[in-house]
C-alpha cells in the first residue's frame, strides 16, 4: 500500500518539476536555474508543511516521499552548479549553491512555522 | 554537442525545446514512469538505512550523492552517445530526478538542529552539497574521458 503511494506520488511530482521547470525558463532568458530553484524551494516548503502538521503515514507516503521527493532534486541542481562553472559562470554556480540551501530551509521552516499556526 | 545547463529541460537547446510537439505525452508518461521507479528506489534506501532523530541521515546523503554521479555519466551519454528522444525524459528527469531529492535534505537538516546535533547539521548540509557536486563533475570527466 505504502509503495503504491509513493508511486502515485512520483507520477504526478517528476513531470510537475518538467512542465515548472518548462514554463519558468519561457519567461527568462538567463542561464541561472530559477526553475530548478522554484521546484526545490516549493518541494521544501510543502515537506515541512506535512512534517509539521503532522500528517498521517500514508498521506505522507503519497505526498511527503512520493509528490515532495520527486518534485524536488539533487541531480539536477548539482550538474546544474557545475556546469554553469564550466562555462564559466562562477558566480551564478556559487549563487545557485547558497540560494538554494538558503531558500530551501527558509521555505521548510515557513512550512513548519505555517503548520503549527493552524 | 554541448550539454545543456538544465539536465531537466534546457530551452536554449533545439530539440529539447520541441520535445513537446505533436504530443506532450510520450516525453511525460516517460518522466512520470522514470520518477515512480527513482522515487521507489530511494523509499526503499531509506526503509533499509533508517537514522535516529539527530542522527547522519545516511541514506538521503547514498541516494543523492549516488544519482549525481549517474546524472554525470547519463548526460554525456545522452548528448553523445544515445540519441533516442525519451530517454533523458525517462532516466534523467524521471527516474534520477525522481531518486535525488532536496526537500528531505533540508528536512533532515531542519531536524538535526531541532535535535539538538548542530554538529551533525552541519556536516551533513557541507558534506552532500560537496559530495553531489564533486560526483556529478566525476561522472561527467570519467565518462568524457572513456568516450574519447
Amino acid at each position: 500500500m505504502t509503495v503504491l503511494l509513493v508511486a502515485l506520488g512520483a507520477a504526478v511530482g517528476a513531470p510537475l518539476r518538467y512542465l515548472t521547470d518548462r514554463y519558468i525558463q519561457s519567461r527568462h532568458d538567463s542561464v541561472f536555474p530559477w526553475g530548478t530553484l522554484t521546484v526545490n524551494a516549493a518541494g521544501s516548503f510543502v515537506l515541512g508543511l506535512l512534517v509539521g502538521l503532522p500528517v498521517p503515514g500514508p498521506v505522507s507516503a503519497l505526498l511527503g516521499t512520493g509528490f515532495c521527493g520527486a518534485l524536488t532534486t539533487y541531480s539536477t541542481f548539482s550538474y546544474e552548479t557545475v556546469r554553469l562553472v564550466q562555462e564559466g559562470s562562477r558566480g551564478y554556480a556559487a549563487a545557485n549553491l547558497g540560494a538554494s540551501v538558503l531558500i530551501g530551509l527558509g521555505a521548510a521552516t515557513l512550512g513548519l512555522m505555517v503548520a503549527q499556526a493552524v | 554537442m554541448r550539454e545543456p545547463i538544465d539536465p531537466d529541460i534546457d530551452l536554449h537547446v533545439p530539440a529539447e525545446r520541441a520535445e513537446l510537439s505533436p504530443s506532450p505525452y510520450p516525453v511525460l508518461a516517460a518522466i512520470a514512469a522514470g520518477g515512480v521507479l527513482g522515487a521507489l528506489a530511494r523509499y526503499g534506501v531509506a526503509t533499509a538505512i533508517p537514522h535516529p532523530p539527530g542522527g547522519f541521515p545516511w541514506s538521503t546523503f547514498l541516494v543523492n550523492v549516488s544519482g549525481c554521479l549517474l546524472i554525470g555519466i547519463l548526460m554525456v551519454l545522452v548528448t553523445e552517445v544515445w540519441t533516442g528522444r525519451l530517454l533523458r525524459p525517462f532516466l534523467g528527469v524521471g527516474v534520477l530526478g525522481g531518486y535525488t531529492t532536496f526537500s528531505t535534505y533540508v528536512l533532515d537538516i531542519h531536524q538535526a538542529m531541532t535535535a539538538g546535533s548542530a554538529h551533525v547539521a552541519l556536516a551533513y548540509l557541507a558534506g552532500t552539497l560537496v559530495a553531489a557536486v564533486l560526483a556529478a563533475w566525476a561522472g561527467m570527466a570519467v565518462t568524457s574521458w572513456v568516450l574519447r
